[in-house]
Parts: structure tokens; C-alpha cells; sequence
């Protein structure tokens, strides 16, 4: 089938971006959008042209380093699916698809399809992780986890930092970032001690980077390549409440 | 030059406990004066950075990805092993020890592995105490599974995507350094050279990806946990960033490289569909507890898989190993997928497959329990082929995946490069000829957690380490030679891209030093790959420039030193003349088609020293002597 693509092309930072049309003719349904986007590269470089810049590593939607807008949406329009996973199956023949780089001040661009993620890792230094030392462990049985919980936990946790939901929010918030490792590690009774001093660091430092605010418009839920639920906000709203009224940083409320 | 392992002796459940009674301590208040770069963010790389940041070392981390979470570490599915017993089904360390050793066909040295064996226990405590979901029984105890190659449950897990949970793990330990200002990370960032001065490893040479800046970073010892080599096939379970160049130029640097040719071909990967095919998808080999694989018992059977009946199906794997049926070890698994269709016997469309089918189990278990166990995994599989793998089984065939080789270490992780460390994949030391499934999660932790961090420390504590100046001439060697093979990629200005380059060498290595190999065939791609080299140098086209991102410019780096590693696998293949482990020589096997070990002439580890582009490396030989667990002939029959 042939796909008329209109790409985003930004030589860096600091470089006014435009969209360039081309055309893939010979693309395949069994090509995953990555390979589509290689071939073009190919075609591209064999012309003179400089190949389109895009992040990618591992192709099976785990790393969460891909991903663009396509036609308006994050990773196209298969639901909790990578680009990477994304196939050529899902268009037809003669498709347009407008690709653009994640939109949101927080993830500025670095050329063509590539942004800078690095305030996700900065949230996460803020306070996504439990403060215990290589070695000071005690037997991995010694502290029970109810199996409910632990699933619960498990599906927070399985985000992939990929941005999507940043990207498609309207208002640009974290929130489903966020909440998805605030209440990964608040569900577990690993996560407790410093629950509220988490909620309350992370917070602060998503304001501190420009995401904006969550007003429950669920554009993120329904991007997120992993399935990750609204309801993750409400608890880490939750969380920030009780640590703020508590008053007391650090210290279960009740 | 002599290999000094410094593998201890004595009883092996002792060894490392007194080992590391003797290692010299680095006082608390002088570890701040000390400055270790890692290189790489994955398991190993990432929890060594964290490990040793909170002992109180200045660390430096660089990775290439955007953020260390993007490790490849992070794709491994299936689990992590520990020899916890918690099931009371007869595990114990000695078992995994045991396990271990003979999994990997007798070419690992057995101080290490019962080190590895050991720490598991550590490992698995300290990521629970991380936060790592992992799964759970209803009484809130942790759950474990049987994997390939072991007849004891010890497997953890975390659904299927236990490498992400316990690369985030790490990866939150090292945010959290970060922001106590214990470790710099340096994303985005590519090692191009290290620095080796007065015969010691003293820093490296990197590439900023954004900016294209050279920079030169200074340590008191240099730690590569930068993972494996697969990618030198092309087409790999690895992904697509993974890369040989940081141990590569370490070894052109005088690191030891050991066991190059011991490669592990996955068994149940979706195959191949076309030529613009990049990288191949691994479906975890816990399905192979549940799944039954097989091919139709007549040559070209074409008919869909529901309607060839019981009695013309050859479940091959149960008919030839009953005591372990599917789950026997990788390589075996591997063979006999390659040797079926082989025989024409494939299926699906280019009939380079196997099915994998869940028809039994579902029956069995119903679909509600397989969707719980492998849920993930089918939604996949369904996403790739477009097939509903609850009505028709998966299709299969082998693909590259890990590679056991990597460059030489001793007892310390140390390389024969005095103050240059190799964690991880990016060693050779545990799996010998084949690793196990869910054991390299195993390792890369027990090295970055509690190996590394205690054996370092004897190494600074050691020595003296003068400063070295930005003007020192093993500086500017190493920043003109990185700068030199930017300018030559660049100035090739030819007509072939580098994938175009990087794809040839994948089917030289794939048809001659893949899943079996033969003399012929290794001296055919001897002969190849030179030639293949001397072209890419000549002929490659890259635009851009260097002062950018260009992501033509980083594979191609990547892609010449492939064209080089590619040449040393074939020679290493070739000068061992026996089969063990992932090493399958068809000169060598068993009148039942198993691998066939020459114990008296190739019980070593084979590490070579670099003298040059297309001069012969020098071999080294590490003898190994096993005094736990007797060589034998494997067999899991």
C-alpha cells in the first residue's frame, strides 16, 4: 500500500520546525510503524536527504523511548500499543498521517521527532523510590504483600515513562506519570514510610518543571500504552490531600 | 601472559565469605575521594552506580538512552532466579549451583557460579524491599514458577515483565543517588574510547548524541556494565541501540576478550517476515511451562493447525526428552526447532517455524489462567502476526538473544586491564557455553549489588592513583582516534547505508556461525567478512555531520566495530573443535545429534588479545577444573 506522511522536521532546538510531505509507496501490513519509518529513512538517505530523527530501542513496547503523534494521537490509534507495536495493518492504502513530536513545554524538542524527557527522570530522583540501601534487606518473605495488592501495584507500575500521556493532555499534566508511581509503592507496605513525604516531593517537582495541572479530562487514560488507569490519579490526589493536611511529612496520617 | 582468575580455593560454600574477608577496606571518609564511571544503566551498570553511591564513591553514569530506565534490561519477561526454596521442592544453592554449571556445559568457573548462586538469596530480598510487585500467592507469600532448564520452582516474577520491575527497581535507587548529588548521569551519552594510562584504566572518551561533543572524563577505575554483543547478527531479540562498541574499544585497548563464538540462540521468538524485518520479538520461554511445541509428523503439511489430528503431530521436544520435555535448556530447544524444518518439516509461510500451542493448557487450566499467566505476552504476539494465539497456536523459530562471551574477567570482575571492570552481559564470567532462562537478571544484579562494590574497593584501596592531566598523551591518543573514526565515517561520502552493511554481516554470521557451525563454513565467512569491512570503510553514506544529533553517525560507529567482533567470533568458533553449550560444531555431536565436549582438549575459557585490524589476535588460554560438579555429558532425556 502507499501511506502519504507528513513529517514534523526541526534540525534542533533552537530551529523554527516545519511538516515535510513525502511518500512511502511501498509499505507492507506487516510492518510495524518503525520499519515504515526505516524504509522511508532508506529511501530518504538514497535521495540525499537527511534521514528523519526518531528515538526507538527495544521494539516491544517496553523501553518507552518511542513514540510521536499520529494524526493528533499518541502512538497512533491502536489502544495500549507502543509505535513500535504499532502495525501497518491498522491503515489502509492512500492514508495521510501527520506525525509530530510529543507536544508539551516540559518535553522540548531535540530535532525532528526526538524530545527531552529528562523531567520524568528528575520527578523520579524527587522521591519515586523507597530509600533502602543495597544489603539492609530482610528475608523477602518477612513482610507479606496481599496478592490483590501486589497486582494492584503491578499495574501502576507498569508504566514505561514513554510521555504519551503528557503529550495528549490538554493541559500537558504528568499526572498519570505520577500517580502511577505514587500509588505503585503506596499499595505496598514497602512504600509506607515515606508515602507522604513522596506524594508531596514529586508533586512539587512536576510544578517545578512545567506540566500543568490535571482537570480529570482522561485524554491520558486513553493513550496510555499500558493500560494505566484514571483511578491512580484519584489516589495520588488521595495521598497529597492527607499528607498536606496532616501537616506532618513522613509520618502515616490517620 | 598469564591469566591470573584469583578464584579462591577451599570449601566453595566458604570461598567468597573468607575471599572477601581479605579484600582491603577503603576507610568511609576517604570513598569520597574516589571518582568510578560506569558505563551503562541496566541491571548491572545501574546497580552497581546506585551500590556504589551509597557506600559513598563519586559515581559517574553514562548511558546512551534518553534516561537509564531505558536499559535493555528491561525487556526480559519471564523472571529471576533465587534458590529460596520456599516451595520445599528440593531447592538449595548448591542445586542452582549445580544447575548452573552443567546448563552452561562445564565452561564457567565454579567459584563464580556459586557466588552467583549465593547472592540470589540477597537479590531477591533486596528488590522486594525496593518495591518490586513481585507476583504473590493469595497468602501474600511470594510466587514462583519452573523455568527452562530447571526442575524446581525458583523462579520470581513479576507477571512478564519482571526485567522492567527490577530494572525500575535500580533504577529508582539510582534516581534517588542522583538527587542526593552521589552520582552524575550523563543520558544521551556514548563511550568511544577508554583511557588506559601507565597500563591502568583511568577514564574514557565519550560522545555527546545531542551536540556531537567530545569529552573526556577522568576516574580512579572504569566499570563497563554495557551489555551484549547479539546485535552483531542484525537481527536479534536485543534492542535495536544495543551495541559491542564500549568493550569492543576496551579491547583494542588490551582488554581480553573471552569465548566470543558462545552465543545464545533463543527458542521461541516470532519469526521473520520480511526483509525490512529490524529487529525480532521474543515471546518468554515461561510459555514453554504451558505450551506444547510441534510440527506436523509429514513433510510440507500445509493444513491450518486445527485440522491435523492427534496422531500426525510430532511433539518432538516430548517424544526425544520425556524426563524434560519443552522445557529443555535453550540450545537443545533451538536445535531441534532448526533441525525440524531442517527436515522440511516448518510451518507458516516461509516454513522457518514451529507451533507453540496453548490448546491443552486452556483446556486444562482454562482460558481465564492462561490469560492471567501470559496475558501480556499473547496481546503481543496477537499485535506482530495479527493471529489470535488462544484459538491458533504460535508460530516460533529461534533468534539470537544473549550472548554468553564478553570480555575476560577474574574473580573481582577485574579485566587482565588493571582498574577495568566488566559487569553484567558484558562479561563472560557465569553462564559458560549456555545461560539458563532467568538467570541473567541474576547475574547482572548479584555484579552491580553486592560483587563489584565489595571487590573495588581492594582494587582502590591498593594503589595510588596520581592525577591525570587533560594534556597527558594517552589523553590525546584517545581523543584524536575517536575523533579520526567520526572523520572517516563521515568523509566516506559512498552509496550504501549502513544498515544496508550492518544486514549483510547478520546473514554471514546467521548462515556460518549461528545455530550450527562447521569449519568450512567458518573459513567461508572468514573470507567474507574482510572484504565486507574494507567496503563499509570505502562505501558507507552518512549525512549530517558530527556536531549534531545523527543517528547515522552513531550506528555506523557501532556497525565497524561489529564488522571487526564478527571476525573474532568466527576465529574463536573455529579454533574450538569440539560442541558445548550454544557452541554447536557439527563435527562434533553425539550419535544422537547432541553436542559432543572435548573436555581434555577445550576445558578453558578462551580469551584473545587484539594486535590489530585484521591481524591474528593472540589466545590465551584459562584452564578450568571442576571439582563440585563432574563434567558429563548433559542429558535431559
Amino acid at each position: 500500500m502507499k501511506i502519504i506522511l507528513h513529517v514534523w522536521r526541526q534540525k534542533n532546538a533552537g530551529d523554527k520546525g516545519r511538516m515535510v510531505r513525502y511518500e512511502a509507496p511501498n509499505v507492507n501490513e506487516h510492518m510495524s510503524f518503525l520499519e515504515m519509518l526505516d524504509v522511508l529513512n532508506e529511501d530518504l538517505l538514497a535521495k540525499g536527504e537527511e534521514p528523519v530523527a526518531f528515538d526507538h530501542d527495544c521494539r516491544e513496547g517496553i523501553c518507552g523511548m518511542c513514540g510521536c503523534m499520529v494524526n493528533g494521537v499518541a502512538h497512533g490509534p491502536l489502544p495500549e500499543t507502543t509505535l513500535c507495536q504499532l502495525h501497518m495493518r491498522s491503515f489502509k492504502d492512500g492514508d495521510e498521517l501527520y506525525l509530530e513530536p510529543w507536544r508539551a513545554k516540559a518535553f522540548p524538542v531535540v530535532k525532528d521527532l526526538v524530545v527531552d524527557r529528562s523531567a520524568f527522570d528528575r520527578i523520579i530522583a524527587a522521591g519515586g523510590f523507597v530509600s533502602v540501601s543495597t544489603g539492609s534487606a530482610p528475608d523477602g518473605n518477612a513482610v507479606l504483600v496481599p496478592k490483590d495488592n501486589a497486582e494492584r501495584a503491578m499495574d501502576a507500575a507498569a508504566c514505561i515513562g514513554c510521555g504519551a500521556c503528557v503529550a495528549m493532555c490538554p493541559n500537558a499534566s504528568a499526572s498519570l506519570f505520577l500517580a502511577a508511581k505514587i500509588t505503585h509503592l503506596g499499595l505496598l507496605p514497602q512504600g509506607q514510610p515515606e508515602r507522604e513525604q513522596r506524594v508531596t516531593a514529586m508533586v512539587a517537582q512536576a510544578d517545578q518543571e512545567v506540566f500543568g495541572s490535571c482537570t480529570n479530562i482522561g485524554e491520558c487514560e486513553a493513550v496510555c500504552p499500558k493500560g494505566i488507569k484514571l483511578e491512580v490519579i484519584a489516589r495520588m490526589n488521595r495521598d497529597f490531600l492527607r499528607a498536606n493536611f496532616a501537616g506532618r511529612v513522613g509520618v502515616e496520617a490517620d | 601472559m598469564q591469566l591470573e582468575s584469583k578464584s579462591p580455593t577451599g570449601p566453595i560454600e566458604k570461598r567468597w565469605e573468607d575471599y572477601r574477608f581479605h579484600l582491603k577496606l577503603v576507610n568511609p571518609a576517604n570513598k569520597r575521594k574516589y571518582t568510578i564511571l560506569v558505563v551503562g544503566s541496566g541491571l548491572a551498570g545501574g546497580s552497581a552506580s546506585a551500590t556504589l553511591a551509597e557506600l559513598g564513591y563519586n559515581v559517574k553514569c553514562f548511558c546512551f538512552q534518553d534516561s537509564p530506565r531505558r536499559a535493555h534490561s528491561i525487556a526480559a519477561q519471564g523472571g529471576i532466579n533465587a534458590a529460596k526454596n520456599y516451595h520445599n521442592d528440593g531447592d538449595s544453592v548448591f542445586r542452582l549451583f549445580y544447575d548452573t554449571v552443567k546448563g552452561g556445559d562445564f565452561r564457567a568457573r565454579e567459584s563464580n557460579v556459586y557466588r552467583l548462586a549465593a547472592i540470589s538469596l540477597n537479590i531477591i530480598d533486596q528488590c522486594v524491599a525496593q518495591g518490586v510487585p513481585f507476583a504473590r500467592e493469595y497468602s501474600g507469600y511470594l510466587d514462583n514458577r519452573s523455568f527452562g532448564g530447571a526442575q524446581v520452582s525458583r523462579t520470581f516474577y513479576a507477571r512478564g515483565q519482571t526485567g522492567q520491575q527490577l530494572l525500575l527497581g535500580a533504577y529508582q535507587a539510582l534516581e534517588r543517588q542522583i538527587a542526593a548529588g552521589q552520582v552524575q548521569m550523563f543520558p544521551r551519552t556514548e563511550m568511544l574510547d577508554l583511557l588506559v594510562v601507565d597500563g591502568r584504566a583511568r577514564g574514557i572518551v565519550t560522545r555527546n548524541l545531542i551536540t556531537g561533543k567530545m569529552e573526556t572524563h577522568i576516574g580512579d577505575a572504569v566499570v563497563l556494565g554495557t551489555g551484549g554483543y547479539g546485535n552483531v547478527f542484525y537481527l536479534s531479540t536485543n534492542a535495536k541501540g544495543c551495541n559491542t562498541t564500549a568493550i569492543w574499544r576496551a579491547y583494542k585497548r588490551g582488554a581480553l576478550f573471552a569465548n566470543p563464538c558462545f552465543t545464545q540462540i533463543h527458542p521461541t521468538c516470532i519469526p521473520v517476515s520480511g526483509e525490512y524485518q529490524s529487529k525480532l520479538t521474543l515471546m518468554s520461554e515461561s510459555l514453554r511451562n504451558d505450551g506444547r511445541v510441534w510440527v506436523p509428523a509429514k513433510k510440507g503439511d500445509k493444513r491450518l493447525a486445527s485440522q491435523i489430528p492427534e496422531a500426525e503431530r510430532d511433539y518432538f521436544l516430548e517424544r526425544k526428552y520425556p524426563s524434560f520435555g519443552n522445557l529443555v535448556p535453550r540450545d537443545v530447544a533451538s536445535r531441534n526447532a532448526k533441525q525440524v524444518c531442517d527436515e522440511g518439516r516448518g510451518v507458516g509461510e516461509t516454513g522457518l517455524a514451529v507451533f507453540l500451542d496453548f490448546r491443552d493448557a486452556i483446556q486444562r487450566l482454562g482460558k481465564h489462567l492462561i490469560k492471567e499467566r501470559y496475558g501480556n505476552l499473547f496481546d503481543m504476539y496477537q499485535r506482530i502476526t495479527g493471529e489470535d494465539p488462544y484459538e491458533r497456536p504460535m508460530r516460533i523459530y529461534p533468534a539470537m538473544h544473549y550472548t554468553m562471551g564478553g570480555l575476560w574477567v577474574d574473580y573481582n570482575l577485574m579485566s587482565n586491564v588493571p582498574g577495568l571492570y566488566v559487569v553484567g552481559e558484558a562479561n563472560f564470567s557465569d553462564h559458560g557455553a549456555n545461560r539458563l532462562g532467568a538467570s541473567a537478571l541474576m547475574q547482572g544484579l548479584a555484579d552491580g549489588y553486592f560483587v563489584l562494590p565489595n571487590t573495588i574497593g581492594d582494587y582502590l584501596a591498593s594503589n595510588k592513583f596520581d592525577k591525570v592531566e587533560a594534556s597527558h598523551a594517552a589523553v590525546r591518543d584517545a581523543e584524536s582516534n575517536v575523533t579520526q573514526i567520526t572523520r572517516r565515517l563521515l568523509e566516506a561520502k559512498g552509496t550504501r547505508s549502513v544498515d544496508s552493511f550492518h544486514r549483510e554481516l547478520g546473514k554471514i554470521l546467521w548462515e556460518y556461525c549461528g545455530m550450527a557451525r562447521n569449519a568450512a563454513g567458518l573459513k567461508e565467512a572468514l573470507a567474507k567478512i574482510p572484504p565486507l569491512r574494507e567496503q563499509f570503510w570505502r562505501d558507507v553514506k552518512i549525512l549530517g555531520g558530527a556536531e549534531e544529533l545523527n543517528q547515522s553517525l552513531e550506528r555506523a560507529g557501532r556497525v565497524a566495530d561489529f564488522l571487526e567482533l564478527a571476525e573474532l567470533m568466527c576465529l574463536d568458533a573455529l579454533e574450538r573443535n569440539e560442541s558445548c553449550g550454544g557452541h554447536f560444531r557439527e563435527e562434533y555431536q553425539t550419535p544422537e545429534g547432541e553436542a559432543a565436549r572435548d573436555d581434555e582438549h577445550y576445558s578453558y575459557a578462551a580469551a584473545w588479545e587484539f594486535r590489530g585490524v585484521g591481524q591474528p589476535p593472540v589466545l590465551h588460554k584459562e584452564p578450568l577444573s571442576f571439582e563440585y560438579v563432574h563434567p558429563a555429558q548433559r542429558s535431559y532425556k
